[in-house]
């Protein structure tokens, strides 16, 4: 399909600003907050869902690949273009559509800016409970998409558990929605096969969810420790001992520095680890928890157990580890996330196997994590000008993962496989689980069509991270190095 | 098809390649961006388009781009560079400390040597920033022809001839012009004004180039706060612009050349502090540092003058302010100028001096710290996106029933006042500083003023 063709017949369905085709224009779509990274011909920004059916009939008759794509804030390439294909941006799709308080749900289009939902119903005394760290700026269609998680999904779940109903334009163009107000839709699930299933499938366009009450009472602190493993030593204690808390969150002492210096939390210079406690609910039921949380962080080993005072410390904790990826810009020019997840008995020896990856490829892993659901995040940073220190990265990266599945633990808690984690997808499954999977999708997208290239092994053989950042790509010739 | 990024011959013209391009930025500047993208919704103009080529992390891939040469500099890449408000509210969700200000105004000062935009715009911004700013003379010659087109009935002629689209956005510039001061700010003859009662301090004023002529009250407002706080005020006569329209224009040579006049009339003071009461210029000042780091003559000097620059209100929490108010029966909101709390850091003290004044009822706007489309010269040279911008601004003010919507920034008052009249919202737009001089003289007209002797 020549680009000029394909331009010309998106412009014949959507006006020409709701196309973006310049070469100079298309760069800045090549990336997403991953280390993945590939041209589009063209990126589309339909208002409607009548537009985005139109776009995604075009697609399936003139073969063209399509990804759609949020705000650009996941971590593992599943908003990064196809070659040659159509990015299908739903930016502009971000109203919310109905607030209904009695039912205590929101209609809203998957353009809608996570937080921005929570903002808009707060006068209300609700909100929407997933809070992905990027939930200042990601969309809510990309949270369906990637099923994202969340600091506080340990209590509450993560996108799964908070959607009611989808409209969804499958390939072709055809819409129908799935799931819906009334509970418990029989037949078929489709619209837990559609969640988290990174833009393989169609394109979300209305997304129906549960608003919660705010709590009446919630309390955070911050049990600081020597280490990281006596840290996810408390968390199991905590959970172990039958109270679930709101979050249970563990930071390094890389990532409480970088976090430091860009929002002055107060976290002290030596924490080789720092629990951030989240409790919420009755106030009675916190009164009942905090001795015991308290006496339990002791027990771990903590040193020192702070209590925020104020909604503003909170707010300031929240900021602060919620932004930590981010900050990790202080340290290097890039990071390489990974997204793991082992039983949380598992967790300090895991950690502590991380420790010796870092020392023995002599790279920076910074660890900030929702230990609460046993879900590793190992930031190994890197600049990619280094070429040798990227392959060291992704040889690190690839240790921690096999360790993790050897552990009873899976590839991905929250981020999704995009590109990032597609070759190991058959370390976790045999060739029958991935045909299984290949086969649903099929049934949604025959031609193939829709983000094409993800998800699933290549079968190029190696395992081969893919870090291409811009113009010099770097992509690793893992063949010489394993297996 | 393979796209043409990174083609050669697309790039920037031969007889640039001698000179260094991208002046005071490094790779290590751009590397601090991790892609992360917690800036997106923070930034005005990608709220609005929806476009990450409007966004503060698309501008930054852009312009690492083009020092990379992947892409041409041209007309596509200037417009994106110049639809950034630069109101630095980026930089506050920046988690990685990225400054994006450096960036974007290093991309300016580049955008406008490697392709100066078209030939009418070109030569108004030449006029502008190189011929009228600048000179303090030409600027009272501009304002006293311009209070002769106000008050002649000329205006009332043009705004009906339709002259004025012909000049495009520095068209739409003219209904945006605010009515100038009936008295002009003019520094006193001694360029020190003496404290009321006793002598504490001794601080530095810098008047702003337009304010004397359209924000007089202002600034007399300003000297009469901070007399009436024991300071001394020192006005130097040979001050000049701040530099900050030409910073965010891309003419930084000029910006730089009026820095060094700056640091010049102020240094033979030997004051402590210098006070701005325009965001904008405040936060101009504060980066001279940065404006001048490859000047080997004034690099030490511009670090010794940033330090000392401070907001006015900024100054007055922290010399503890006197607080002898009178009652004001008044309801008001506060708008956060961009580049006080993005640019400054200053969100905290204005809002404490507003509650200090007995009897002032203070109502927070939703979304305070968004942009109003002001923006320096934003608002005329990108006036429909400043008109996006600042309509939702007009419906959180509304929203307030304020009878002021109290700003640290003149620039935010033209922007504010012009789009809430145009709405019929009553609200209208005053300086941190006046309202506080009304709230001292309404103690005085009470009769229990015992603060100032």
């Amino acid at each position: 399909m020549d680009t000029r063709e394909l331009v010309a017949r998106l412009q014949s369905v959507l006006a020409e600003e709701h196309v973006v085709h310049l070469p100079e224009d298309l760069i800045v779509f090549e990336r997403d907050a991953s280390i993945d990274a590939q041209l589009p011909a063209a990126v589309v920004f339909p208002r409607t869902t009548a537009e985005v059916s139109e776009v995604l009939a075009l697609a399936s008759e003139l073969k063209v690949p399509v990804v759609p794509k949020g705000a650009g804030t996941g971590l593992s390439g599943g908003a990064v273009p196809e070659e040659n294909g159509i990015l299908l941006s739903v930016s502009r799709m971000r109203d919310i559509l109905e607030i209904d308080v009695e039912n205590r749900t929101a209609l809203v289009e998957p353009g809608v800016v996570n937080l921005e939902l929570s903002s808009e119903v707060k006068h209300l005394g609700l909100y929407y409970a997933p809070d992905p760290s990027s939930q200042y700026a990601c969309t809510l269609g990309g949270n369906v998409a990637e099923n994202s998680g969340g600091a506080h999904c340990l209590r509450y779940g993560c996108t799964i558990n908070h959607v009611l109903g989808l409209e969804v334009v499958f390939p072709g163009g055809e819409v129908a929605w799935v799931g819906g107000k009334a509970p418990d839709a029989p037949g078929y699930d489709l619209m837990s096969a559609i969640i988290g299933s990174e833009g393989t499938m169609g394109v979300v366009t209305k997304i129906l969810v549960k608003l919660l009450p705010v709590p009446e009472a919630v309390e955070t602190y911050l049990a600081i420790f020597e280490n990281v493993p006596d840290a996810c030593r408390a968390v199991s204690s905590i959970i172990g001992n039958g109270i679930i808390p709101a979050a249970l969150e563990i930071m390094d002492q890389v990532v409480t520095k970088a976090i430091e210096e860009a929002h002055q939390v107060g976290y002290p210079a030596d924490a080789g680890g720092v629990l951030i406690i989240e409790i919420d609910g009755m106030q009675e039921e916190l009164d009942e928890q905090r001795d015991s949380i308290l006496s339990l962080c002791q027990e771990a080993g903590a040193r020192e157990i702070r209590v925020a005072q104020t909604a503003a410390e909170r707010e300031t904790v929240w900021k602060g580890r919620k932004g930590a990826i981010g900050a990790l810009g202080r340290l290097a020019p890039n990071y390489y996330i990974q997204d793991c997840v082992v039983p949380r008995t598992k967790l300090p020896e895991i950690m502590g196997f991380v420790e010796d990856v870092a020392a023995r490829y002599d790279i920076i892993i910074a660890n900030v994590f929702h230990a609460g659901d046993g879900n590793l995040h190992p930031n190994l940073l890197f600049d990619v000008r280094d070429g040798d220190q990227v392959q060291r990265v992704i040889a690190a990266g690839e240790e921690i993962i096999r360790a993790c599945i050897d552990a009873g633990g899976s590839l991905s808690g929250e981020h999704g496989i995009g590109t990032e984690k597609q070759e190991y997808m058959d370390w976790l499954y045999g060739e029958e689980d991935l045909e299984a999977m290949r086969k649903l999708k099929r049934a949604f997208d025959p031609d193939w069509l829709f983000n094409p290239s993800k998800v699933f092994p290549t079968g190029e053989g190696p395992h081969a991270a893919k870090i291409h950042i811009g113009k010099a790509p770097v992509h690793a010739t893992a063949a010489a190095v394993w297996k | 098809m393979k796209t043409e990024v990174g083609q050669p011959g697309l790039v920037i013209p031969e007889k640039d390649n001698e000179r260094v391009r991208f002046e005071g930025l490094t790779d290590e500047d751009l590397a601090q961006c991790v892609h992360c993208g917690l800036c997106l919704n923070a930034c005005p103009t990608y709220r609005e388009t929806g476009l990450e080529m409007e966004s503060p992390r698309g501008r930054i891939y852009l312009v690492k781009a083009a020092k990379e040469e992947r892409i041409p500099i041209n007309e596509t890449f200037l417009q994106h560079i110049f639809l950034c408000l630069d109101c630095r509210a980026c930089e506050t969700a920046c988690p990685s400390g990225v400054q994006y200000g450096k960036i974007i105004e290093a991309a300016r000062g580049e955008a406008i040597k490697a392709q100066p935009g078209g030939r009418l715009p070109r030569f108004l911004r030449w006029l502008v920033f190189k011929q009228i700013f600048p000179f303090p003379g030409r600027l009272r010659l501009f304002a006293n022809l311009l209070r002769f087109y106000q008050n002649s009935g000329v205006q009332g002629l043009v705004r009906k001839s339709g002259l004025l689209k012909l000049f495009g956005g520095f068209g739409q510039a003219e209904t945006l012009l605010p009515k100038l001061s009936s008295e002009f700010f003019a520094a006193p003859e001694a360029e020190v004004v003496p404290a009321r009662g006793e002598t504490k301090r001794r601080v530095g004023f810098v008047t702003g180039c337009i304010m004397p002529y359209f924000f007089g009250e202002t600034n007399r407002a300003t000297v009469s706060v901070l007399t009436r706080n024991g300071c001394e005020v020192v006005i130097p006569k040979s001050q000049r612009c701040c530099g900050a329209l030409g910073v965010h224009a891309g003419a930084r040579e000029t910006a730089q050349e009026l820095a060094r006049r700056n640091i010049a009339a102020f240094e033979p003071y030997g004051l402590d502090v210098i006070i701005s009461n325009a965001a904008g210029c405040g936060t101009a000042l504060k980066e001279y540092e940065v404006l001048l780091e490859n000047d080997p003559e004034y690099a030490e000097r511009a670090v010794a003058f940033s330090e000392k620059v401070k907001d006015i209100s900024e100054f007055l929490v922290d010399i503890e302010v006197d607080t002898s108010f009178g009652a004001m029966d008044k309801r008001v909101t506060y708008q956060d100028a961009c580049h006080l709390a993005h640019g400054q850091r200053v969100r905290s003290q204005p809002r404490e001096l507003l509650q200090s004044i007995p009897g002032l009822e203070f109502v927070e706007m939703k979304n305070s710290d968004h942009c109003c489309g002001s923006a320096g010269v934003y608002n005329i040279v990108q006036a429909d996106m400043a008109q996006r911008v600042v309509a939702p601004k007009v419906q959180n003010i509304e929203n307030t029933e304020a009878d002021y919507v109290v700003v640290g920034n003149p620039g935010c008052m033209l922007q504010m006042d012009n789009a809430l009249a145009a709405s019929g919202v009553s609200t209208r737009s005053i300086h941190t500083m006046e309202l506080l001089e009304q709230a001292y003289q309404a103690a005085e007209s009470n009769g229990h003023a015992d603060s100032d002797a």
